[in-house]
């Protein structure tokens, strides 16, 4: 297996969609923290302004509810939830700017065809080892919808976090081999 | 014995914190295991990664996953000698909201699942059960349950004629459609039989069965065997990248029925499945948990 490929986020499309199904990704940059509760004031925020909130255009998402932070991190421990779960506002997002999003789990084809059809990507986290995930996250700062509690839209600053590209913009994917 | 309230909260307090940081021994050696027999080189990555997840965890006192879950306890009471002061889970919830705070970990409940879903930010209710069992003593079992692993779960009503291969399809294909959100390696846990509500009952408790351990009874040991072969014959793998690995065990927990039944339950264990059964006579003696 070929070493992990270093990436530094934000991501271009274009940079995107050089990347393929299956591939190692090392991530550093910033990511956005955002679950189930976020994803439906997005989408509020989306149908009201008719763009983005809080800069997330050319972001990546991070489906994630970190635990408080511990062990002198700024968070305790992060890792992907399911990501189909989002995939109910994935396509609006993807469409609305959002570049790559991370979490776990195979997602629904109208997520796929986003992905093809935005130049975007999903990446996919090991669940399960969110002790070490946190380890490359160098900063966590509230952004907003804090009365969320863990679900809260979080702006976190990632060095060498790992995963693998799961959608890529060619229409593979790494659940369907 | 008697089983105190006091007793109870004093039991969740330790094992709460222990349960998120430090991975049940049986599935760290289930996970060891398996890294040592993996073909596919991806796989053989996300074991690494789990498992140097849980030295991380266990060393800086960290949760194994972010999804510290919602607490399960069930108390298991032998009808000859075991005997209740008051309600044993009086003050669960209040055990629970410490165990949270004090731990940094995550709060993960809604109000209510249908009218209110803000979080309650201490993470109760406590989830328990109490039911009596054969023989003495008093047995506490505790499970942080993940949502992830317990929302790709799932009961069927199959017709007793599906039978068997009725059984083995209901497993095979939820974990075909769901393992890939359900954190694999999985312990997947089946309940066949009794009523609607308490199969599922069954199926969780099957989780609480050390990885590598078979089912008592030698046929229901044989199919639990042939299931994991075909689990992992799946190639799902770790982290649901391929491999192997897709599960550690299948573990199998059977009972009677209504004779126009054949009740099935899955409930899939992730590869952080928390829980421990604490002897609370043991546990009175020396104040010490069993690992």
């Amino acid at each position: 297996m070929v070493a992990p490929r270093r990436i530094d986020l934000p991501l271009s499309h274009a940079d995107a969609a050089e990347l393929r199904a299956g591939e190692a990704l090392l991530l550093s940059g910033p990511v956005y923290t955002m679950r189930d509760a976020g994803h439906a004031r997005a989408l509020e925020c989306l149908e009201h302004d008719g763009s983005l909130p809080f800069g997330l255009e050319g972001q990546t998402i991070f489906y994630a509810g970190p635990t408080p932070p511990a062990a002198g991190r700024p968070i305790g421990s992060v890792g992907p939830t399911t990501a189909s779960r989002m995939d109910f506002a994935a396509p609006r997002l993807y469409e609305a700017g959002i570049v790559a999003t991370i979490g776990k789990g195979a997602r629904g084809d109208e997520v796929a065809r986003a992905c093809r059809q935005t130049d975007s990507l999903y990446l996919a986290a090991v669940g399960g080892s969110a002790a070490l995930l946190a380890k490359s996250v160098t900063s966590a700062e509230t952004v907003a919808w804090d009365d969320l509690g863990t679900e809260a839209l979080r702006r976190l600053e990632l060095v060498d976090f790992p995963c693998f590209v799961a959608l890529d913009t060619h229409g593979g994917d790494i659940y369907r081999g | 014995m008697q089983v105190t309230s006091q007793l109870v909260v004093a039991a969740l307090d330790e094992a709460i914190p222990h349960l998120a940081c430090d991975l049940r021994p049986d599935v760290l050696e289930g996970l060891r295991c398996a890294r040592q027999g993996e073909r596919d080189e991806r796989a053989r990555l996300v074991l690494d990664q789990l498992l140097e997840n849980a030295e991380v965890a266990s060393r800086d006192r960290v949760p194994i996953c972010q999804d510290t879950g919602t607490v399960w306890a069930c108390l298991e009471l032998g009808s000859e000698g075991a005997e209740l002061v008051g309600d044993p889970f009086s003050e669960a919830d209040e055990a629970v909201a410490r165990a949270y705070r004090d731990n940094a970990l995550r709060f993960s409940t809604v109000r209510d699942a249908l009218t209110d879903r803000s979080n309650p930010g201490d993470n109760t209710p406590a989830f328990t059960e109490i039911r009596y069992v054969p023989g003495g003593g008093a047995m506490l079992h505790v499970m942080l349950k993940g949502g992830g692993s317990d929302n790709a779960s799932c009961v069927e009503m199959l017709p007793p004629g599906a039978g068997a291969d009725g059984v083995r399809d209901v497993v095979i294909r939820r974990v075909e459609e769901k393992a890939s959100s359900a954190c694999p390696p999985l312990v997947v846990g089946v309940g066949i039989g009794s009523t609607f509500d308490a199969v599922a009952g069954l199926a969780k408790h099957a989780l609480l069965r050390p990885v590598d351990t078979p089912a008592a009874d030698p046929q229901v040991a044989a199919f639990e065997a042939d299931l994991l072969e075909d689990i992992n014959a799946l190639g799902i793998g770790p982290g649901a990248l391929g491999g192997d690995t897709t599960a550690l065990a299948c573990h199998i927990q059977t009972a009677p029925c209504h004779i126009a039944a054949l009740p099935v339950a899955v409930n899939l264990g992730c590869c952080a499945l928390r829980s421990i059964s604490i002897d609370l006579e043991d546990f009175e003696r020396t104040g010490e948990l069993p690992w």
